[in-house]
Parts: structure tokens; sequence; C-alpha cells
């Protein structure tokens, strides 16, 4: 697969970003001079370690085959779902419907993107894991706060396993001409929400004023979006030649996950203030938790997924 | 080998990063007391000391419940060296504070649950006796307070199907009896202790 151009190219672009991030990072830390400034840099310094790491984890998965990217993103829907249960308060009576949560609704709904069943795949956590935590959780006898309790495993499933897993179910896509190559798509798309979360921190860093929300978090300006949301527009077009898009509707494209990139972190920041949290949890230095790093492709994957289903498949 | 991969699977599966509010300790004997709530209490705790320590660390547990049969007695004594003691009819012979006392002499530690069993996790019932006795007869001897979280979520009594959340295990200061300290005076303290924790979060 590492044969494939496009996929050598997005490859070399990451890491060249990267590698510089690593340098610029070193200047700064060497002319840092304040209190302040130190701290800031040093925790752009622990990012871009974590990058590194994050990066080499998912581009050998990618370029083992499909099976272990499939593997890959299921290892993190259930990090990432641990990381929301561990949070949310939950009852004694929950404790079943949350191990069949884990240890069956999350294998079941990678084995059907495995065995490339979309029918019960875009089917499986809506319908069937919302009719199943009721009524586990009914059988645990306890009717204390049952509409919050069941509706919070059933937001966190959706969140961390049924929309993340709609990366990988790109790979299940059949698009005319574009065959074997879908590794790229995936690809392409994680390049793009991931270079938008960056993109809007340092346009919000360097030029944010007007919070957009600022109860729910004040770093997110309208100057980090807009700036966002641009250059991650700007860099969907360059790479068309990548997917099986014409370049408008490449970047017409990242355009849309750039905005739902961004409503995705924004939500699930609101979610974090309901919880009394900063972040979801320490596992990775620099980012917070697995669920940090998730939440704006959690909210892209679908809507990626849908519209490259829809225009893109026969 | 064995223990080190059973810790390892611990850590991982119990996602906890032990916290020291102390630096971590040298092997030998002390007691380490915890709140207990889950039968994976005491292999976290085994699982969060560093490796030369856990190989010089005892668990205590109850003889009534972990002789119930073949498959706990297999665990409590072959897998994790349990310390068994009676804790219902106690006579002269099966002395619990006698065989622990023998195990810190050795220069063992003693992981212990002072609250004498698993509870619902939400409350820390009143402290047994058995912390007293060893402080009396080990002058000196070190108390670190081991406050466990989210442990009664993962394995709660009565269940027998884990759910892999992540807990946190907080290790805090270890203090020593003052000899002045009465009984009930000894137990509060080292629950407050305890308690402390909790509240560090």
């Amino acid at each position: 697969m590492l044969g494939d151009k496009a996929m050598t190219t997005l490859l070399g672009i990451v890491l060249g970003v990267l590698l510089l991030a690593t340098i610029v990072g070193k200047i700064l830390a060497a002319r840092a001079t304040t209190e302040k400034s130190k701290r800031l840099i040093a925790n752009l310094n622990a990012r871009t370690r974590a990058w590194w790491i994050m990066v080499l984890i998912f581009s050998v998965s990618i370029c083992l085959g499909g099976l272990t990217t499939v593997v890959l993103f299921g290892l993190s829907s259930f990090l990432a779902f641990r990381e929301f249960v561990t949070l949310t308060p939950t009852r004694r009576g929950d404790h079943r419907a949350l191990f069949w949560a884990f240890f069956a609704i999350i294998p079941i709904q990678y084995v059907l993107i495995g065995i490339q069943w979309y029918g019960l795949f875009a089917i499986f956590i809506p319908v069937y894991a919302f009719l199943f935590i009721p009524i586990r959780v009914a059988l645990g006898g306890d009717p204390v706060n049952f509409l919050g309790r069941t509706s919070r495993v059933q937001w966190g499933l959706m969140v961390c396993v049924y929309f993340v897993s709609h990366v990988p179910a790109l790979l299940m896509l059949d698009i005319p001409g574009y065959s074997g190559r879908n590794a790229s798509l995936l690809f392409f798309f994680i390049l793009i929400v991931q270079m938008n979360d960056v993109f809007q921190y340092l346009w919000g860093n360097l030029f944010g004023r007007r919070a957009i929300a600022p109860v729910i978090s004040p770093n997110k300006t309208w100057e980090g979006f807009i700036g966002g949301l641009i250059s991650s527009t700007a860099v969907g077009a360059a790479l068309y030649w990548t997917t099986p898009f014409l370049a408008w509707q490449s970047a017409a494209l990242a355009f849309a996950i750039a905005g739902m990139g961004f409503a995705g972190d924004l939500t699930m920041s609101a979610v974090k203030r309901d919880l009394g949290v900063k972040d979801y949890s320490n596992m990775i230095p620099g980012h917070g938790g697995v669920l940090d790093r998730l939440d704006s492709l959690s909210f892209a994957a679908p809507f990626f997924f849908h519209l490259t289903r829809y225009f893109f498949t026969p | 080998m064995i223990a080190e991969i059973v810790a390892t699977a611990a850590r991982l599966f119990s996602g906890c990063r032990p916290r020291w509010l102390d630096e971590p300790p040298a092997p030998g004997p002390r007691v380490y007391f915890a709140n207990h709530a889950s039968h994976l209490d005491a292999l976290v705790i085994g699982a969060s000391l560093p490796s030369a320590c856990r190989k010089r660390c005892r668990i205590v547990a109850a003889a009534d419940f972990w002789n119930g049969n073949g498959l706990r007695r297999w665990l409590a004594k072959d897998v994790f060296r349990a310390l068994l003691i009676e804790r219902k009819k106690v006579t002269r012979a099966n002395n619990p504070a006698e065989a622990m006392s023998e195990v810190l002499t050795c220069g063992d530690a003693l992981i212990i649950f002072p609250e004498g069993g698993r509870g619902s996790g939400n409350a820390v019932e009143s402290f047994r006796g058995g912390l007293w006795h060893l402080a009396r007869r080990h002058p000196g001897l070190e108390f670190s307070p081991v406050w466990l979280e989210n442990l009664n979520r993962i394995l709660p009594k009565g269940e027998v199907l884990p759910v892999p959340l992540i807990s946190a295990v907080t290790i805090g200061k270890s203090f020593q009896c003052d000899m002045q300290q009465g009984k009930d005076q000894f137990l509060d303290s080292a629950r407050n202790a305890l308690l402390r924790l909790r509240e560090h979060e």
C-alpha cells in the first residue's frame, strides 16, 4: 500500500508538518523567557511528541491493511467509551448493561465493518443498542434517574462508538474508479479533521478575540473557527488528487469536515463542562484523553461518510 | 514473571496510574491500608507498588471467604500468597494479629482492609482493631493509607463480570502510631488519614 503515490504523499505531508512543528517547538522553547510562555511552549511540545506517536500508530496500522485499521478504531472507541463512562455518574443497576456495551456492542459494531454488512452496521447502535440498554437497565431494578442513566449510556455509545466507526467504514465504500484506494480517502479525512484542529488552535491563539460560546469554551473564537475553516478547505482543494473527487468537490467536503469537526469539539466541550472536568482523561500527554482527540473526528465522520456514499457511490 | 504479567494486566484493565504523595518506599515492614469495595482492590494495590515492594508484600484476606471453594482457595493461597485470617471465631490459636505480626517480623509488608469486608463504595465503615494491635506490637511501624476510587464500579460486590472503567489509586503520606494515643483515637486518626485522600482529588 506504500507503493500508492497518494498515500506516500499524504504521509510525506504529515511527517513534514510534524518535523517542522518539532523544529519550531525546539526554537521557541530555547527562546521562551516568561513563566507563562514556557508553560505554553512545553504543552505545545508535549502535543507534538504525542502527535508523532499517534501518527506512527495510525500510519503503521493503515499500511498493514483494512483489518488492522478496523481493530485500531475499535480499540480507540473502547478507550473513548471507557473515559466517557468513567466520568459519567452511573449506578449499580447499570453494571450489566455497561458490561455488554463494552464487550458485546463495541466488538459487534466493528465486526460488522470487518464483514462489510452495511445494512446492519448503519442501524445496529441507533436501533438495537438503543433497545437493549434500557431493557437491561430496567432488569437491574433501579428506577432512580432511569431516563438520565440510560440516555447517557446511549449517548456515549453514539459518540464514542457509532460515529467513530464511520471512519474505518470508509474502507467499505465502493467508489467507481477508486477501488483498492479507500485507505487514501480515510487518510485524507483524518488529515483534514486533525489539520483543522491545529489550524483552529493556531488562528485562535494568534488572532482570537471574540469567543463563540465563552461559558462552554473560552478558547474557541470566531477568528479561530473561520481561519480553520478557510485553511482546511484550501488544504482539501490542494489534496483533491488523492481522493475520488474533483477539486471543488474535495474543497466542499473539506469545508463540511471542518465545520462538523468544530461542532464536535464544541459539543464535547459542553459535555465536559456538564461533567465538571477539563479533559476526558490524561492518557495522551498534552492532549488529554482519547476522547479529547476524537471529538471532532467523531462528529465529522458520519457526515463525510454519508456525503461520499450518497454522491459518489452507485 | 507471572506476577509481573498479572500486575501489568491489572494496571491496564483498571486503567490506574498510582499517585504517590510520598516517595515510593523501599521494601520492608509496612502496613498499607485501604478502603474496600471490590475483589480487585488488593490486586490493584499490589500492581501499583514498585516491583521490589510487590514481591515482599502480603495481602491480608478473610479465611472464611477465601477458603469458601477450591477456586478461591487456589487464587488466595497459590496465586496471590494471601495471608488468610479468621475474622469470626477468633481463638488464641488462630489469632490474626499473631499471624500478621509474624509477616512483619520477617520484613514483609501487609495490605489490610481495616473495614473488615467489602462495602458499597460510598462510605468508609469504622475500622476493626487489627491496625491498633500491629501498632502496639511493632513500635515505629509505618502505616500508609491507600485511597481506591472507582474499583467499586469496575467490579462491585456480588458481580462476577467486570466493567473496565478507569480507576485511581492514591497512596498518602505514611505515619506512625503515637504511643500516647488510645485505641479508638488511633483507629479514628487512621480512618481520617484515608478519608483526607478522598478529598485530595
